[in-house]
């Protein structure tokens, strides 16, 4: 078990990694799935079936391959997602400016990929609002714009929260592949790192890694769990 | 769906809606057209050279391409089957024992000696708090994770397979334990109604659950297990990083030989959407054949089913 002890920089280091990909990969998701389920519900067909497109294309896909499409077809494209060095963020976030852009791509794929089912996450919300709800504004004259605005918006607010949580969890999980595709010290490729390449006792190595995502995914559930039981208490 | 946000559109919103149509049209075309078409066309992507062993049957390459791609996809299907077989059977043995901890754990043993009866109780509690430990865990896991500690792992202990059963078992660890919770929570959202009438003619907690509540579930569930199938089929291309030769994995070999990675896995993409798209629709037919039949049981609504299969939302 000394592994925990001797290496828990390496641990605490990979967890600090997931993290910062989880976090920005989270907020990127969100912008993008908002603006996909805009799109989605917007009145104007063309909108609608790129929304549409978008959303079936990336929810069939594995990640594993937009991860690939993000390393080979981006430079092929003549682009290294420069983009992503904002300044001022990539202070926080360090990994963002470096010139291996291996961080920036596996970023890329993670926002596109979880955007398709935030946006659905977001949509079911939107679907929860009771019709008369919307109807009721429209008899109010309320415009397209007005009623998303002020009536539906703020209430598929509150339905969305748990499965918006659920997608957040599987981003989380699935950030794991980053380690398996070129970005350097993240919690999965440490597993890989320590137990092939310095071949450090199996069980201790996982149960650190373990310990690393289960400290961000179970407390997140739990939570969720909480509040869609809240939810179902209140719905009676 | 969302019709109900806007009205029925009257001859000026009409024309606005016509016009904003065709500038929105114009302008996901220019840019398809100057940010993915033009660079890649620069870069000549779309050369012969590097599509032709994939859609032109003349190539030379042509059918060894596709020979090689048909062997992933059958072990791709194969891996997925077998994963698929074995997470139903843990997953409906799991969700009928924790149904059985949970009734036993409120069990209050009269009529045996108290210390027995809290041994018991204290028994039964601290099973069901392990299996809760042990969802908690395989569910909070990334299921690369838990397929690469298998493979790792595994051979530590002596237990050495092929590549396709370490596949199989970290895939079937993590969509066991998903799909018994589907099966969890769509048996405790039967009408309490089932099993007091089980109770009241005399059947077991065991008999009740597998005779009456777990087929119900079945049915109820039946949505949001067959998009857990679009899952097991997605992750199965996970078994690249233990070398399992899956689709993705032959991919990569054929890239290696060829070096067309874009068209490769623009064609490997277009697969794996086809197949899962229409698992999606099927499992859509199938909520929508479920929501017309008998309401014996209250089905469970838009959002209830998506939080399953989104939390199930893999790779």
């Amino acid at each position: 078990m000394s592994v925990l002890v001797d290496k828990f920089d390496v641990f605490a280091g990979g967890f600090w990694l997931t993290l910062q990909i989880c976090v920005l990969a989270a907020i990127g998701a969100l912008i993008l799935g908002a603006v996909v389920a805009v799109l989605r519900i917007s009145p104007v067909p063309p909108l609608r079936a790129l929304g549409t497109a978008y959303v079936t294309i990336f929810r069939n896909m594995p990640l594993t391959v937009v991860m690939f499409f993000a390393a080979f077809a981006l430079p092929a494209l003549g682009s290294n997602a420069d983009f992503l060095r904002i300044p001022g963020l990539d202070v926080v976030f360090t990994r963002l400016s470096t010139d291996l852009p291996y961080f920036r791509f596996a970023l890329i794929a993670l926002t596109l990929y979880t955007a398709a089912f935030v946006c659905e996450a977001l949509r079911s919300g939107i679907n929860a609002v009771p019709p008369g709800q919307a109807e009721a504004a429209r008899s109010l004259g309320l415009t397209f714009g007005q009623n998303l605005r002020y009536v539906v918006l703020p209430q598929s607010w509150k339905a969305s929260i748990v499965p918006l949580g659920s997608v957040i969890i599987a981003m989380i999980k699935n950030s794991a592949l980053i380690g398996f595709f070129g970005v350097v010290g993240d919690l999965s490729q440490s597993a890989d790192q320590l137990t092939s390449a310095e071949g450090y006792a199996f069980i201790p190595v996982a149960i650190g890694i373990s310990i690393g995502y289960l400290i961000m995914t179970v407390p997140l559930g739990a939570l969720l769990d909480r509040i869609e039981r809240r939810q179902a208490v209140a719905a009676r | 769906m969302s019709s109900v946000l806007y009205d029925v559109p009257g001859p000026r919103q009409r024309r606005l809606t016509l016009i904003i149509s065709v500038l929105a049209a114009l302008l996901v075309a220019a840019g398809a057209y100057y940010l993915i078409y033009l660079p890649l066309d620069e870069k000549g992507q779309f050369s012969m050279e590097l599509w032709g062993p994939l859609i032109d049957p003349s190539n030379e390459n042509f059918v060894l391409v596709w020979e090689r791609i048909w062997v992933g996809i059958e072990n791709t299907l194969i891996a997925a089957g077998l994963a698929i077989v074995a997470s139903l059977i843990i997953g409906t043995l799991l969700a009928i024992l924790r149904l059985q901890l949970k009734s036993l754990a409120g069990r209050r043993y009269a009529g045996l000696s108290t210390p027995v009866a809290y041994l018991l109780r204290g028994l039964g509690s601290g099973l069901a708090v392990l299996t809760r430990v042990c969802v908690e865990v395989f569910r909070g896991l990334p299921v690369v994770i838990t397929i690469f500690f298998v493979a790792r792992g595994l051979p530590e202990f002596g237990v050495t397979l092929e590549t396709l059963w370490y596949l199989v078992i970290g895939l079937t660890v993590y969509n066991g334990v998903v799909i018994a919770e589907i099966l969890r929570s769509g048996m405790e959202g039967l009408p309490f109604g089932q099993r007091e009438a089980a109770v009241a003619i005399g059947l077991s907690p065991f008999q009740t659950t597998t005779l009456i509540l777990l087929p119900q579930s079945f049915r109820i569930m039946l949505p949001a297990l067959i998009s857990q199938l679009v899952v097991v089929l997605k992750d199965t291309s996970l078994g690249f990083i233990i070398s399992y030769e899956e689709t993705l994995n032959i991919g990569k070999q054929i890239i290696g030989v060829l070096s067309n990675p874009i068209q490769v896995y623009f064609v490997i993409a277009v697969l794996f959407i086809l197949v899962n798209y229409s698992l999606s629709k099927l499992a859509q037919y199938v909520q929508r054949r479920l929501a017309r039949g008998r309401k014996t049981a209250a089905l469970p609504t838009a959002s209830e089913v998506a939080t399953p299969v989104d939390a199930g939302a893999n790779v």
